[in-house]
């Protein structure tokens, strides 16, 4: 419903502006869902957007996840995915306890490049993998999903870290807001920002949508196919790491099942904000748009009396409804296009 | 810059000498030899299958030669990616636009090479400039900003070429970049391309219009089977000399049909039509018959096979086996009713690689061999050591696994597959393609045999030889459409050649 509303039928405009209209108005649309769920959600029970609580919740619970989809976005636009993400992100925040229960001296702001470079580490093994063995990133990082998250379980056991095991400084950095927005909030926009620069004005940014929207041209074009591909892997582990370490901040515990989950939503977040599965289009605005909205419903879903079993199916109805909405679009768009080179041939 | 062109011998842009390249143990280029020199438009002309496309790809560094030598600018060479050959200075237009259809027209024409600023930002602004500048030197109107989605092929060609005139080559390769496009467009690409030529460019045309290979090009080069011909100039030859150096061969003697007596029409297509793939196709064939499709590649000649046979969906007209039409979309019918096809692309639509010969054979009639929905080996070698025996199928046993057959012989399998479900009509694509000559002709006799005991045969070959030796009647399909039908006397490789490349008299 949400989503077909989102989508205004027949228009007049040339295809070249319609399509381009298409792909903003699928972020607007998301986003207009977003603000409706918010709405209708506030209106049952005012707290959820005007108490203090309520506001930092709804930035903050999906600020992981945007994390994560924005990396995603990046690696499904190149059309591959990578299931690894969740595990690297726990992987990595019991990383990061274990640094701070080894070495209490350190310098908390490090444990940041710390993440970050052992996130990117685990995508480098995803990206090498697939560039020069040829494997489907699907099987790849459904492979390693499962192995770091098997080295994380064996390294952590049955323990867990505890908030009293992490610099005081650090954990604030999971509570504290600038002007009431959560800074872990500022941290994933700037992320987003930084990434949404990348892959619009820069030549590799450009290069993973042609990858993605025809990978035979994108070798005949003679494009550094392997090289992008690695680098889109290490982008999306580095964000997963980053995302472990700002878990550990915020919830202050790490057992060995963090992050789990999370691999299917931040790619149900990018499909739902239109990228497309396959490839080629879609942008991280609209993956981070659509981990607010995923997160969000699943947050609103109880407050306005859903049973538990419908808000899973509401999800998945959410996820399919997108997928059909652009195959649905493009089918039109065929269609049309064979019908006016006919004509164009008389 | 450059010395205007002379006609004296300038040192050529490029030679290749003796180019081979084999895919496994197909031999797709066996001795290559082109020399291009600067100032001139250099024709390359030959059938589908002689290795043109191979040695553009060798050229552009997508492919590399096992064999031979490759000169340019004077230094030999070794391209290992397109990359490469680009910064070099070649830019080639590929027979099949290769465009990215999520993204826009101008950043098609740059991908890769994309001006930039501060920051390694791309400078869009010039960009969309330049490209506005290059469509208005070619006349194109085209948005730079639409994706290139639902480009016309036309479009696409133009966009293909503002990319090569972007890139300021040395040497500017087109692939058949004229099969898609009107007179207009082609008389406005010839103008490029002769401007281009007067700064001094080498280019190479490749064709299958003898009129746009006179009207364009200095000299010109025929390859056969992979092999390299001769060069002449265009001052100097004729279509006739050039299609005799293309053919080559007394064509009749070598794959002769036994003629058959023709019985009644068991297959009859009615106004076929599907929209931007192919229009009105009306034709019939009878007992005993073979008729072929020729035409180009592209030309739309599988896409009529699939849909007669119900693979594909088509939006009007009738096919109709033995008097009973045929609900369109529905294989499965379409083999109720005695009709077969077998695939062009042998590997993946026509053999299952990983199970056995038996196996494979009984695909089609495994329903009818199951007993009580229980299907035994037994009951499968049974049916299928008939039918491997009468097509001599070489191999150590029935379970011998037909990826490891040669091609011959998995074309051998995927026809005992089809005709065990004993079809009245048989549609084959490309039956030899990929086959060595001895296999071919102990196909081509298969053929033969199976007309001569009444089947109704429609065969789509791009091999003139085959077309011209094997058929009873030909028609030629182009752009979508039949051109010609041309009774087995009247077929002769220039009438073929002639249909294949023009549209109806008075189509246009």
């Amino acid at each position: 419903m949400m989503l077909t509303d989102a989508q205004p039928g027949g228009d007049r405009a040339t295809v070249g502006s319609r399509a381009l209209g298409l792909l903003k108005q699928r972020e607007v649309g998301v986003l207009a869902a977003f603000v409706l769920v918010v709405a209708a959600t506030t209106m049952k029970n005012p707290n959820f957007l005007f108490s203090n609580d309520g506001f930092r919740d709804l930035l903050l619970t999906p600020s992981l996840l945007m994390l994560l989809a924005v990396g995603q976005a990046m690696v499904i636009i190149t059309r591959n995915v990578d299931l690894s993400v969740g595990s690297v992100m726990g992987l990595t925040a019991y990383l990061i306890g274990t640094v701070f229960i080894d070495m209490p001296w350190i310098p908390w702001p490090l444990v940041f490049l710390i993440g970050l470079a052992f996130g990117g580490l685990l995508g480098l093994v995803n990206g090498l993998v697939v560039a020069y063995a040829k494997v489907p990133s699907l099987v790849v990082t459904l492979g390693t999903l499962y192995a770091f998250r098997g080295i994380n379980v064996m390294w952590t056991g049955s323990d867990r870290i505890n908030a009293s095991d992490m610099p005081r400084g650090f954990l604030d950095l999971g509570t504290e807001a600038v002007w009431r927005i959560p800074v872990i909030t500022i941290i994933a926009l700037a992320v987003l920002a930084a990434a949404g620069w990348y892959m619009t004005t820069q030549r590799g940014g450009r290069e993973y949508y042609a990858m993605g929207s025809d990978p035979d041209a994108a070798t005949l074009y003679g494009l550094q196919v392997r090289r992008r591909l690695i680098t889109a892997f290490i982008v999306s582990g580095a964000l997963a790491g980053l995302a472990g370490v700002l878990y550990a901040a915020r919830y202050g515990t790490v057992n060995s099942q963090v992050g789990a989950g999370y691999e299917l939503q931040s790619v149900g977040a990018a499909v739902i904000g239109g990228v497309a599965i396959f490839g080629g289009s879609g942008t991280v605005f609209g993956a981070a748009i659509g981990a607010f909205l995923l997160m969000t419903i699943n947050r609103a879903l109880p407050v306005l009396g859903v049973q538990d079993f419908w808000q899973q199916a509401v999800v998945g109805a959410l996820i399919i409804g997108a997928i059909v909405l652009d195959r649905f679009a493009a089918t039109r768009q065929e269609r049309r296009l064979a019908r006016e080179r006919e004509s164009a041939r008389v | 810059m450059t010395a205007p062109p002379a006609a004296s011998p300038a040192a050529p842009t490029l030679v290749l000498d003796g180019v081979a390249k084999s895919f496994g143990p197909v031999v797709a280029l066996r001795s290559g030899s082109l020399t291009l020199a600067p100032g001139s438009v250099h024709a390359l002309i030959g059938e589908n299958g002689a290795g043109k496309s191979t040695l553009v790809k060798i050229i552009a560094g997508l492919y590399q030669r096992d064999a031979g030598s490759f000169e340019y600018l004077g230094e030999p060479v070794d391209f290992a990616t397109t990359a490469e050959s680009k910064a070099a200075g070649i830019a080639v237009i590929y027979q099949e636009p290769t465009l990215f259809p999520d993204l826009s027209v101008t950043e098609n024409v740059f991908m890769g090479r994309q001006p930039t600023l501060s920051f390694g930002r791309i400078d869009k602004k010039a960009m969309r400039d330049e490209v506005v500048a290059l469509f208005g030197q070619l006349g194109v109107d085209v948005d730079p900003d639409r994706p290139t989605r639902g480009l016309s092929i036309a479009d696409q060609q133009l966009v293909e070429i503002a990319k090569a005139m972007s890139l300021d080559a040395r040497v500017l390769v087109m692939d058949e970049p004229t099969a898609a496009l009107s007179g207009v467009e082609v008389e406005r690409l010839f103008t490029v391309a002769r401007a281009l030529r007067d700064e001094g460019r080498a280019i190479l045309f490749i064709s299958h219009r003898f009129d746009e290979v006179f009207d364009l090009c200095d000299t010109v080069t025929v390859m056969r089977d992979g092999e390299y011909i001769a060069t002449s100039a265009i001052a100097d030859t004729t279509v006739d000399a050039l299609v005799r150096q293309m053919v080559g061969r007394d064509v009749t003697d070598l794959f002769p049909k036994v003629v058959a007596p023709v019985g009644d029409v068991l297959l009859r297509v009615e106004g076929l039509t599907r929209t931007g793939v192919f229009h009105d196709v009306s034709f019939e064939v009878r007992a005993g018959e073979i008729v072929a499709l020729a035409g180009l590649v592209g030309a739309g000649r599988s896409e009529i096979a699939r849909a007669a046979f119900g693979v594909d969906p088509y939006d009007s007209g009738t096919v109709a086996v033995a008097g009973q039409v045929l609900k369109g979309g529905d294989p499965t019918a379409a083999m109720r009713h005695g009709l077969a096809l077998i695939p062009e692309d042998r590997r993946r639509q026509g053999a299952v690689l990983d199970s056995g010969i038996a196996r494979n054979i009984t695909l089609t009639i495994r329903d009818r061999l199951a007993r009580r929905g229980l299907l035994t080996s037994r009951a499968e070698n049974d049916a299928a050591r008939t039918w491997a025996a009468r097509f001599e199928v070489r191999a150590p046993s029935l379970d011998t696994l037909a990826g490891t057959l040669s091609g011959g012989n998995q074309q051998k399998v995927v026809l005992a597959k089809w005709l065990a479900t004993e079809p009245r009509v048989l549609i084959v694509d490309e039956p030899t393609r990929g086959i060595d000559v001895g296999t071919k002709s102990e196909v081509h006799r298969l053929l033969s045999d199976l007309a001569g005991e009444g089947l109704a045969i429609v065969m789509i070959s791009s091999e003139l030889p085959e077309v011209l030796g094997m058929a009873d009647r030909v028609l030629v399909v182009h752009e979508g459409r039949i051109t010609a039908e041309l009774a087995r006397d009247e077929a002769t490789p220039e009438a073929v050649m002639h249909a294949a490349t023009h549209s109806l008299e008075g189509a246009r």
